[in-house]
């Protein structure tokens, strides 16, 4: 009975991941053409003032970048520069850009990826629910939860959760990642839950995890607030097709009804939602990572733009570009899986 | 029957679309009490802001050190900073920058995101391709960070940081009216424009555009309170307005050193929180009359 060829897996994500290529370039592009906009001279934009007193060091700046060549001359420069690896060195802390990223990026996933996780689990939650029992109590109490989620801003939570379960009733661990007490264990991811787990350190791990809980709730309340709506109103739309009915009438039990009928076709704009929420995260990641001195990308992002170091910032900006290339590319496969329309072609 | 002999063509109707009109919007706000809550929200902050200098006598920038960090209380009602000034005065003064600015933002996305989309949509082809896959580049940066980035290079100020709202929230809008425009295309009075030989700027803005405005009043009144936010943001950041100025966010930003004086930075949150959940509960009354396809339920 099936009318419609059915596209493998493996072609469509050879096919999105190649539409993802002039998207690149154009990030680049952008982010080339803001390096040019710079209204202070680039190589003291890029450099610093200390290290424009020596000629040899603006010398070589200037060779390793084709400064003295035309603008699309040295855009390609820029990006063989990139693709080698080469993102500039850093003003502020003297290293190479891409060695800085390395060492903020686990923790910035760490505290991401956690956020995703609740985010996502409780305003599914919530969002079912809610729809289930519209109009009743716990409706309510949804909607308001979620509604605090996608209206209070993001750093105004972190700072009074910090005021409130850290300075006031003292039940969760301060800042940064782990405790000045506590050892970190021997790096081999650089997600510290991971690690600790994997040299069987079990204080690192109840710690790192402590440490974990509060800003992941804050930094998750914008995708749990966005999603619980989606999936509310969603839900609320599938229960009223015509098939649900069918279903229904059949005599299946409203529990399988829910679950194997409404949910599954509710899911498919809620993924839509998680894809577009995710970039909203990474940018709460900075006024996150800023206060609870989560030693991420985000915060490196913020202590980069404050002491204007140009060379770091644009790193950032390119490597969180990526990020959120990489995850709408893993949304269009969950889309294709979730969505059996989409295989068609 | 002297009633009917009353009726002049002119008038009488023209009076009827108006009652019936006011009817209509008193059903509306009954029938929505959220909207009527969200428009009271933001009355109390428009209105308190413009009386605020014939009602409160505190100065929203004097220090004055007697009151450094005073509690809440029956002078302060929502406490005194580290320099003795009353937080709501400064939080209500702050409504005079949080929502010009976000309202100029938004207006300035949506010019930019509508005349994107819409010349996308009607164009279609190579064009389209072209233009969208411009909005997609611009929807991968992050907000904040394509803001920080815009920050370094301009400098922090107001202005700039809404051009960089602007800067990241157009592509939403050019999504959003390419969508609609690719839609009403379809429409047999778009057909009869061409037919009757309209310029296709004419068709475009004249006949369109009009009839796809009711989505985009929605995303507007939505994104005004995502705006609102990014702004409070940046200047939370140190990336808007110069540190002394009292704004929403960076009122915000006043208070973290002082984990025990919790006020100083949980009140002026109240303000932008209230504000953003009052656009979220307009627009949401907005789309069930403007945008019936998408009816939250």
């Amino acid at each position: 009975m099936c009318y419609y060829q059915v596209m493998p897996l493996y072609l469509y994500i050879v096919r999105r991941a190649i539409l993802t290529v002039p998207l690149l370039i154009g990030i680049t592009l952008i982010a080339f053409i803001i390096a040019h906009i710079v209204p202070a001279d680039p190589i003291t934009a890029n450099l610093g003032q200390r290290a424009m007193s020596d000629p040899t060091i603006v010398a070589a700046f200037k060779a390793q970048w084709g400064l003295d060549k035309p603008l699309p001359t040295q855009y390609l420069i820029y990006v063989g520069n990139l693709l080698q690896g080469n993102l500039g060195t850093s003003i502020r802390t003297k290293r190479p850009v891409l060695d800085d990223l390395k060492a903020y990026l686990p923790a910035t996933l760490e505290l991401a990826t956690t956020s995703t996780f609740l985010g996502v689990g409780l305003g599914l939650l919530l969002g079912v629910v809610s729809a289930v029992e519209r109009g009743k109590l716990i409706d309510f109490i949804a909607r308001f939860v979620s509604l605090i989620g996608i209206s209070a801003p993001v750093f105004w939570m972190a700072t009074l959760s910090l005021a409130i379960f850290y300075v006031g009733l003292r039940i969760v661990p301060g800042l940064g990642r782990l405790d000045t007490s506590i050892v970190a264990p021997p790096a081999v991811t650089g997600l510290l839950t991971v690690d600790s787990l994997l040299s069987g350190r079990w204080d690192a791990f109840t710690n790192a995890i402590g440490h974990l809980i509060l800003p992941s709730l804050v930094l998750g309340s914008y995708s749990m607030g966005l999603i619980t709506r989606v999936t509310r109103s969603s839900m609320l739309e599938t229960l009223e097709q015509d098939y649900i009915r069918t279903a229904r009438s059949k005599g299946l039990r409203e529990q399988m009804v829910r679950r194997r009928h409404a949910l599954r076709n509710a899911l498919i704009p809620v993924v839509t939602v998680i894809g577009l929420s995710y970039g909203t995260l990474l940018s709460g990641a900075v006024l996150t990572e800023t206060i609870f001195a989560w030693p991420g990308l985000g915060r490196y992002a913020y202590q980069s733009s404050t002491t204007l170091d140009f060379p770091a910032i644009m790193g950032v900006s390119l490597v969180i570009a990526l990020i959120f290339i990489i995850i709408n590319l893993i949304v269009d496969v969950l889309y294709y899986l979730v969505d059996p329309r989409i295989q068609a072609h | 029957m002297s009633s009917i002999t009353s009726l002049t063509l002119e008038s009488r109707p023209t009076e009827l679309r108006t009652a019936g009109r006011l009817r209509l919007a008193w059903k509306w706000l009954r029938t929505h009490p959220g909207v009527t809550f969200g428009l009271a929200i933001l009355l109390f902050w428009m209105v308190g802001t413009l009386i605020a200098p014939a009602v409160i006598s505190y100065d929203p920038l004097a220090p004055n050190i007697n009151d450094s960090l005073a509690a809440p209380g029956i002078a302060h009602i929502w406490g005194a900073d580290k320099l003795g000034r009353d937080i709501f005065t400064r939080v209500l003064y702050g409504t005079r920058i949080s929502l010009p600015a976000g309202i100029i933002a938004v207006l300035a996305s949506l010019f930019i995101g509508t005349a994107i989309g819409a010349v996308a949509g009607y164009m279609g082809g190579w064009g389209d391709e072209l233009l969208m896959r411009v909005t997609d580049i611009f929807l991968a940066f992050p907000s904040i960070i394509l803001a920080m980035a815009i920050a370094a290079a301009l400098g922090p100020s107001i202005t700039n940081a809404i051009l960089t709202i602007a800067i990241v929230a157009w592509p939403n809008y050019a999504r959003v009216t390419r969508g609609l425009v690719l839609s009403v295309k379809q429409n047999e009075y778009v057909e009869a424009s061409r037919a009757i030989g309209a310029s296709h700027f004419r068709i475009l803005f004249r006949t369109i555009l009009p009839n796809c405005l009711g989505p985009l009043i929605v995303l507007a009144t939505i994104d005004l309170g995502n705006a609102i936010l990014l702004f409070a943001g940046l200047s939370f950041l140190g990336l808007g307005p110069a540190p002394e100025v009292p704004e929403w966010g960076r009122l915000i930003a006043d208070g973290i050193q002082y984990s025990d004086q919790w006020w100083v930075s949980a009140f002026p949150g109240l303000a932008i929180f209230s504000s953003v959940m009052a656009l979220n509960f307009i627009g949401d009354g907005l789309r069930d009359v403007l945008d019936p396809r998408t009816r939250r339920r």
